[in-house]
This record gives C-alpha cells, sequence and structure tokens, in this order.
C-alpha cells in the first residue's frame, strides 16, 4: 500500500494530537494550554498561509518570508507607537480603543509590507521563475538584505512591543485561567482564515488562484496575465506574514531583527505538514504544530521542538505530499 | 479563398538546446478543420504551443487573421480569440466544472450565456455535471470539458492536440461528432495520432517530419496514398484504425 493512501491515519494523528494529553495532563491545564497551542497555532498559520499560498501559485520557495514576517513586526511596533502617542488608545480602559489601534498597526504593517513584497517580486523574483536553485539563492541574498535594513532603520537591538491594555492577563473562566491575548489571536486568526477561504472560493479572482495553484500555464492560456496574479498573490502572502509578525509581537511582547528566521523553520513545517498550496492545510497544520508544542513544552520542556519535528516526520511517512495536497 | 485565419510560415523553435521545429508552415482557413499529422516528437504539439506562445519562435512568422502575433505573450495570444486544448487537457481537476468555466470566461454577458447553451447542446454531460469536482468525470466527459471550455469565449480559433488519447472508441466516436458540430462556431486546427479520428475530421492535412512540414493537401488525398502514410505515418495498408508502427 502506498503511504499516501492511509488518509485515516493522518486524522488520527490529528485526533492523537489534541486527545492524548489528557492522560497526562489535568482538565483545567488542557484547557489552558489547548487555548494557548490554538493562539500559537494560529499564528503560525498567518505565517505559513502565505509561504504556502506562494509556492503553490507561483512555484517559489521565498526563504525571504521570515524576512518579511520581521518587517511586519518592526512596522506594527512602529506605527502602535506612533498611533499610541497621538491617541493614547493602547493605554485606554476601552477593549474597542484598543482593538481598534491594534488592527490599525496590523492594517499598517499589512499594507507596507504588501507593497514590499510587490517590490521584492517584481525585483528579486521576477528575473527566477522557473528556477529553483537560483530562487534558494536570491530569497536567501533577499532575506539578509531585508534583515541588515532593519538593522538600518531600527537598530539591532531588541525592542519591548507594546500590548494594549486589555490585552494583557488573563481570564478565571470556572477556575479555568485563560491568557486574554491569545483569546484574541484566535478571534482575529480565525477571522482571517475564513476571509482568505471566502475570497478563494466564492470570488472570480479566488477562483483563477485556486485554478492557478493547480495549473499556471493554463491559466495564461485562457486569457489572465499570469504576471499580475503572481504580483498579487506575493503581496497578500507577504502582507499575511507582516500581520502575523505583528500579532506574534504582541504574543512574546518583544522583536529583533533576526526574529523571521526562527519562525520560517515553523511556517516551512507547517506548510509542508499541511500540503504546500492548501489554506485548509496550513490552518490545520498550524493547528496541530501550535498544540503539540505547547502540551510537549508543558509536559517535557526540552523537548518541545523536537515533537514538531517528529510530527513533520511522521506525516512524511503516512502522506509524503502532506494533509490536503489537493490545493486550496 | 478568402486570406487564412492562421499563417505559420518558416517557424523555427527550441526547446532547451533542442532544435524541435525546423522549418514548420502551415495554415487554417474558415470551414475547415486542419489536422497536423506525424509520428511522436516530429514538432506537432510543439506548434501548437508555439502559436500560444507557450514555446517563443527563434524565426518565422506566425499570423492570426492578419496581425503578427509571434512576439506575444500567452495571455495577450489568447485574447485576440485563440482556444487551446493541450494534450493533458489542462482541466483544473479540483474546481468544479462551472468554475472551469468561470475561469476560461474572459467576459460575461448576453453572448455568453448563448454560447453555454450552444456549448450544452453540443456536450449534455456538461450540464449534467456543472456543480461536480472536474476530477471526478470520466475520461471523455474530461475531453469534452476541455474541448467545450475555450468555447466560452467568441474563440475563432481553437487548437486541440491529441483529444483522442486514452478514450475507448465508442467515446472518440462522441467525440468526432461533437466537433463536427463545432465546425459551424470556430476553426479548428487538430493535432492527432489516430489516423481513424483524423480521417473522419480533417478536410486538410499537413505531415510534419522531423520538425518540417513535409506535405499538405486536402485530407483526401492521403486517404488514397498509401506511400505516403507508410512513409510518414508508418500505417500499413491493412490497418484500419490507429497507427500501425
Amino acid at each position: 500500500m502506498r503511504p499516501s493512501s492511509r488518509p485515516w491515519l493522518a486524522k488520527w494523528i490529528v485526533v492523537g494530537i489534541f486527545l492524548l494529553p489528557l492522560l497526562f495532563i489535568g482538565l483545567k491545564t488542557y484547557i489552558t494550554l489547548t487555548v494557548s497551542g490554538l493562539a500559537m497555532g494560529m499564528l503560525f498559520f498567518l505565517v505559513a498561509s502565505g509561504f504556502s499560498l506562494i509556492f503553490g501559485f507561483l512555484s517559489v520557495l521565498n526563504l525571504a518570508h521570515g524576512a518579511l514576517f520581521a518587517w511586519g513586526a518592526y512596522i506594527g511596533f512602529t506605527s502602535f507607537s506612533l498611533i499610541n502617542r497621538w491617541t493614547g488608545w493602547g493605554g485606554s480602559e476601552s477593549f474597542l480603543l484598543n482593538m481598534a489601534i491594534f488592527l490599525s498597526a496590523l492594517i499598517f504593517s499589512g499594507l507596507l509590507v504588501g507593497l514590499l513584497g510587490i517590490l521584492t517580486e517584481r525585483l528579486v523574483i521576477r528575473p527566477v521563475y522557473g528556477s529553483h536553485l537560483f530562487q534558494i539563492f536570491i530569497t536567501v541574498g533577499a532575506m539578509i538584505v531585508l534583515e541588515e535594513l532593519i538593522r538600518v532603520v531600527w537598530g539591532p537591538d531588541d525592542e519591548v512591543m507594546p500590548v494594549p491594555l486589555k490585552f494583557i492577563g488573563s481570564l478565571d473562566l470556572f477556575d479555568v485561567v485563560l491568557s486574554k491575548y491569545p483569546l484574541v489571536a484566535i478571534g482575529l486568526g480565525s477571522a482571517i482564515y475564513l476571509a482568505i477561504h471566502l475570497i478563494l472560493k466564492k470570488t472570480r479572482i479566488g477562483t483563477i488562484v485556486r485554478a492557478g495553484v493547480e495549473n499556471p500555464e493554463m491559466v495564461q492560456v485562457m486569457g489572465h496575465n499570469i504576471y499580475r496574479y503572481f504580483t498579487g498573490v506575493f503581496a497578500v502572502g507577504s502582507a499575511l506574514a507582516a500581520i502575523g509578525g505583528g500579532m506574534w509581537a504582541t504574543f512574546v511582547k518583544s522583536i529583533h531583527p533576526a526574529m523571521g528566521g526562527e519562525v520560517i523553520v515553523f511556517a516551512l513545517i507547517v506548510a509542508i505538514i499541511g500540503g504546500l498550496g492548501s489554506m485548509t492545510g496550513s490552518v490545520i497544520g498550524a493547528l496541530m504544530v501550535g498544540l503539540s508544542y505547547n502540551y510537549v513544552a508543558y509536559l517535557v520542556p526540552k523537548g518541545a521542538l523536537g515533537i514538531t519535528m517528529l510530527l513533520l516526520v511522521v506525516i512524511l511517512l503516512v502522506r509524503p505530499t502532506g494533509l490536503f495536497p489537493e490545493g486550496t | 479563398m478568402g486570406e487564412p485565419i492562421l499563417h505559420v510560415e518558416g517557424v523555427h523553435a527550441f526547446i532547451g538546446k533542442h532544435h524541435i521545429l525546423q522549418g514548420v508552415s502551415f495554415e487554417a482557413r474558415e470551414g475547415q478543420i486542419t489536422v497536423l499529422l506525424g509520428r511522436n516528437g516530429a514538432g506537432k504539439t510543439t506548434s501548437l504551443r508555439t502559436i500560444m506562445g507557450l514555446v517563443p519562435p527563434s524565426q518565422g512568422s506566425i499570423r492570426f487573421k492578419g496581425e503578427a502575433i509571434a512576439r506575444l505573450k500567452p495571455f495577450e495570444i489568447a485574447r485576440k480569440g485563440i482556444g487551446f486544448v493541450p494534450e493533458d487537457r489542462g482541466l483544473f481537476n479540483l474546481l468544479t466544472v462551472e468554475e472551469n468555466f468561470r475561469v476560461a470566461m474572459l467576459r460575461e454577458d448576453e453572448m455568453t450565456r448563448k454560447r453555454l447553451e450552444m456549448i450544452f447542446e453540443i456536450f449534455p454531460d456538461l450540464q449534467r455535471f456543472w456543480k461536480a469536482k472536474a476530477g471526478i468525470l470520466s475520461g471523455g466527459q474530461k475531453q469534452m470539458l476541455a474541448i467545450a471550455r475555450p468555447l466560452i469565449n467568441p474563440n475563432e480559433l481553437l487548437l486541440v492536440d491529441e483529444p483522442s488519447k486514452g478514450l475507448a472508441p465508442i467515446v472518440v466516436e462522441h467525440l468526432i461528432e461533437a466537433l463536427h458540430k463545432l465546425q459551424a462556431h470556430t476553426v479548428v486546427i487538430l493535432v492527432e495520432q489516430n489516423f481513424y479520428m483524423a480521417s473522419r475530421l480533417g478536410t486538410h492535412f499537413y505531415l510534419f517530419d522531423d520538425g518540417r512540414t513535409v506535405h499538405r493537401g486536402p485530407m483526401e488525398e492521403l486517404l488514397h496514398d498509401e506511400e505516403m502514410k507508410k512513409k510518414y505515418l508508418g500505417i500499413s495498408k491493412t490497418s484500419s484504425g490507429g497507427i500501425q508502427e
């Protein structure tokens, strides 16, 4: 039997990741860890989805994706600080004003990094379409340049990421302690996933992008300017990385120029587990990685990264093309 | 006889370092089905891909309705009114039949609706499987979808590469019937290895050999020229169906 013909095994792995930790962890801690794991998963999803979509549609392994993530965090940091200095909404007691400043910073960051993505695609990626080896060299080069530019603009030191007042602390629901920000991250991440899903499924542009993931050449001979779509998808992928960067920075409360390099490893793992090019795969893969990382970090702190690698190995053995190889 | 809708003259093309087309010339006219014939590797598929701009020609000219299209991008060529059905059908298997048409549709108006009605008349199965994913269709239905898809636009020329490949004889009969009906709506250039299908459909032929067009004429002429069929297509006198090498 070919490994890829065992989809049931992959489903059991997903169920196992959810339920197995209950044997070793008490229910209340389990819920706390699950919320935290889901939040982490949603943040991984934001980074991995852009990476995966770019690979699926453009067939480009964009190793500079992590640097765009870091740029997103830094622009989010600056715009949050500037808007806060102007309005003071970050320190407000109103959850709505907190959310408004947080979303404004994320949108600003997404737009600017989206533009940076357009420049990167036009100047760096376009000359190397079709050549994976050159793509690896040139995107690693772009990653180094973008990272160094962060040092030039913001300096080499770590910065403390400001967090809106009402996002700090935790809630106590029936004796279960839930941190507030992870709940925000889960809500926002889910909304973004839903929006992407609806755009891909319900709009004509989305349908063309899904068709392009399957067969870009055919989209071209049907009269669509594929390069315009390539640029658009790259910009959206970069914007998603930026939003992920801003949200991740708020999660860990700090930013530093090399932060993208750490997260790109997770994005790559999530995209491969989910199936390169698949949005649903990205969200399931990201949640699996986020949850397993949190459970194991609680039980065996040093084994957290190991479990992610193990997950990747097991999924690749069971489903070598990822959980949802069939596209978006 | 009026101007040809497509005129290909002395086209050369390379794939990597391989000189695949070494002087290909042919034309297609209104009301005709032009069949490109030749052994595997003779340059028939590359010729279609060169017309579509997927393989850039190194020399020669390609004119569509009198306009030079050899230097245009594939999407610009498609917008001029040329539909392409590749050898592997090029379907979006994960998309529904409806979505496949949606991607192909360059404009949505009253004419598009009328063309869709015409498509359903010729290919009734597509209406039945409208909401089904293209990947679950049978081989014949997939081929019908592949041929019908470019017809949603007012394309004046349809390039079809080996539509009978992998299909059962009864399905090939249906396909021949459908392509005959299409003749009223668009000019067709057909690449076909199945000589039975080529002879049933073609009004004119071009014979390809080693990247060159070596013979041309009305299909009738080739049907009775056993020498030419044997030399360029490897068909023995006794064979009645596909090509026997």
